[in-house]
């Protein structure tokens, strides 16, 4: 092969890039595979345009208010009095809706991690490959509910339910807004725990079983272990879900500006206040800026949740 | 030769494909021309008013078929914000425009915005159907309400509600987009602040509900969302004690009476002066009443 090329390099030096010309692919064919790379290029690279682009226009629209003489930081973090609209003295303090946006992720995650993570243990583990499918079918669409349709669940079945079993005056409080965030990102939970119970190769299992281990200890000592890595991932994207979840909390919690002293208060989250507030601002207006300053906080916020996960992981990765 | 035929055909089919779609343009032009053209209305605004605006809506599309006219809420802030950015053709109101509003409006759109009162609703103040409490003074309310009032529990006012242990009064009130809210809080208050804790609801109906579905709660909403879970209060003034009727409303002896109100942005013209024309009129009126609303009185008189 090799010898009868050179030959013809040889003999025809002229023709060869000709016969290039003629036989490699149609100048058309070149053009269109450089014009889809670089398509394919721009899709890349446009994800870092737009978060860029978020975090300029969301600073933009909030930094003109940090030098504004009405307006303290110091108060904006840790007061607890929240009067955007006052007539006499407006106030903008959000520790009030801060600690609301907290608990009521914490109080979620509480009851929503033990469930997930049983429900993804029993799905990869414990149970048939037919019931693991029904299961898992039911579960997408747990994940595949609109929120305001949580939020009305919330509002008036949930809240029934607080209300008689517990005998507590408003069934809209801290408590049903962690339920429903619970059910909201329990699927996310499943779904993302389950793969990665599935990740941990069959071996680790068979090993385990061949040493003589009961299915409780195999899943203790060796499945949960080897996949510590997936299983954080699902709780964090979970904590995600709570923390930015807009209208069902809002629905949910019962709208209050207030700190709560136990799980039957209500209080107001970050992300609803933005959402109820945000419409009757007046573009350009101290109370506007504001709310984009709080949007900055959440930023903050789930910035410093993926920073920890990303720590928490790389350590697990290096013992 | 193969290759020259098929951008041929291609050419072909594109150019039948161009005559064909701008064939049926002119079809769908045709049509609207035979129908006349619908033109479309967009109002906005108030939560205390969505209900009777969108039977003011669904009726007037009987009235006139070729107007459209799409109603959403959001609260009367919210309508005005709108209409002060040439959003939408009108904005509904429970409260009056503020000036920096207009001014904000003659701003963007070169139009001074123009104020229509189509009605009037008396503020109702309500409780569980359970609660013994008939009556309640503006001053109460305030200390109910307001940021430094000294009433927190039931027994402050003398009252204990059957049926549950708790003392607690449970306020309700609305959120800051409401002119519902800023009605209130000009009118008890006294232009005070809220006291901070109260559930803040996102629209009238739901104020209600939740007020019939607590027993400690207390509310103000629209007189037009009464349900038979709750109580209206009657008010005390000095010279007596008054409900929320149609008829105290325009008298204006019930003290938390309101104007409904809608805003165009200048002289309005042309769909959306008969509109509101319309809305004036004895029909539009009765369809006012019938939604819970107090009809403006020289037109109730005249009917």
């Amino acid at each position: 092969m090799s010898s009868n090329l050179t030959e013809s390099t040889l003999t025809l030096p002229d023709a060869i890039p000709k016969r290039v010309k003629r036989v490699g692919r149609p100048r058309w064919a070149i053009i269109g595979e450089q014009a889809l790379e670089l398509l394919i290029r721009i899709s890349g690279i446009s994800a870092i345009v737009f978060v860029l682009a978020i975090f300029f226009f969301v600073f933009k629209e909030a930094l003109p208010v940090l030098y504004s003489h009405n307006f303290s930081i110091k108060e904006f973090l840790f007061s607890t009095q929240w009067y955007p609209t006052s007539v006499s003295n407006v106030r903008y303090g959000t520790f009030a809706l801060l600690v609301g946006s907290v608990t009521v992720t914490l109080l979620s995650m509480a009851i929503a991690v033990p469930f997930g993570l049983g429900a993804a243990i029993y799905i990869s583990e414990f149970c048939g490959p037919r019931q693991k499918e029904t299961l898992k079918i039911i579960i997408e669409l747990l994940a595949a509910i609109p929120s305001v349709v949580w939020g009305f669940i919330g509002l008036t079945v949930i809240s029934k339910l607080i209300t008689t079993i517990t005998g507590t005056a408003v069934g809209v409080n801290l408590l049903n807004g962690s339920i429903i965030l619970a059910l909201m990102s329990v699927p996310i939970i499943v779904s993302i725990g389950e793969d990665a119970l599935k990740a941990v190769p069959d071996s680790f299992r068979e090993a385990g079983m061949a040493m003589g281990t009961t299915r409780w200890q195999l899943i203790l000592r060796v499945l949960l272990p080897a996949a510590k890595n997936g299983l954080l991932a699902a709780v964090l994207l979970g904590v995600g879900r709570a923390v930015g979840e807009t209208m069902a909390v809002l629905m949910a919690t019962g709208h209050s500006v207030k700190i709560p002293h136990g799980v039957f208060d209500s209080v107001r989250t970050l992300t609803a206040n933005i959402a109820a507030e945000l419409g009757e601002a007046a573009a350009g207006s101290p109370h506007y800026r504001v709310l984009f300053l709080t949007g900055i906080l959440l930023f903050v916020i789930t910035f410093i949740v993926n920073l920890t996960a990303d720590f928490v992981i790389r350590g697990i990765k290096r013992k | 030769m193969q290759k020259y035929r098929n951008s041929k055909v291609a050419r072909l089919i594109s150019l039948t494909t161009c005559c064909l779609f701008t064939l049926l343009n002119q079809c769908g032009k045709k049509d609207t021309k035979a129908g006349s053209e619908t033109t479309t209305i967009q109002v906005k605004g108030s939560d205390t008013m969505v209900n009777v605006a969108q039977a003011w809506a669904e009726e007037y599309s009987v009235v006139d078929k070729n107007v459209e006219v799409e109603v959403s809420g959001g609260g009367s802030g919210v309508g005005i914000a709108a209409l002060v950015k040439g959003t939408i053709d009108i904005a509904n109101a429970s409260r009056n425009i503020k000036s920096d509003e207009a001014t904000i409006a003659k701003k963007n759109t070169g139009k001074e915005p123009k104020e229509f009162i189509v009605g009037y609703d008396a503020l109702a103040v309500y409780v569980h159907k359970d609660n013994p409490l008939n009556e309640i003074s503006l001053d109460q309310l305030k200390q109910i309400y307001a940021e430094d009032g000294s009433v927190s529990r039931w027994s402050d006012l003398g009252i204990t509600i059957p049926g549950t242990s708790s003392n607690e009064i449970v306020r309700i009130s609305r959120q800051s987009s409401s002119g519902t809210y800023e009605f209130f809080r000009e009118h008890v208050l006294g232009n005070k602040d809220f006291k901070l804790g109260s559930r803040d609801m996102n629209g009238s109906k739901e104020v209600v509900e939740l007020v019939g579905a607590t027993k400690t709660a207390i509310g103000y909403s629209g007189m037009g969302y009464a349900t038979e879970n709750v109580k209206m209060l009657n008010i005390k003034t000095d010279h007596g004690a008054f409900a929320p009727t149609v008829e105290n409303a325009q008298t204006k002896v019930y003290p938390l009476a309101r104007s409904l109100l809608l805003y165009t942005l200048g002289e309005p013209e042309g769909a959306v002066k008969k509109y509101i024309d319309w809305i004036m009129s004895a029909q539009g009126q009765e369809i006012e009443k019938e939604n819970g609303y107090v009809p403006l009185s020289e037109v109730a008189s005249a009917n």
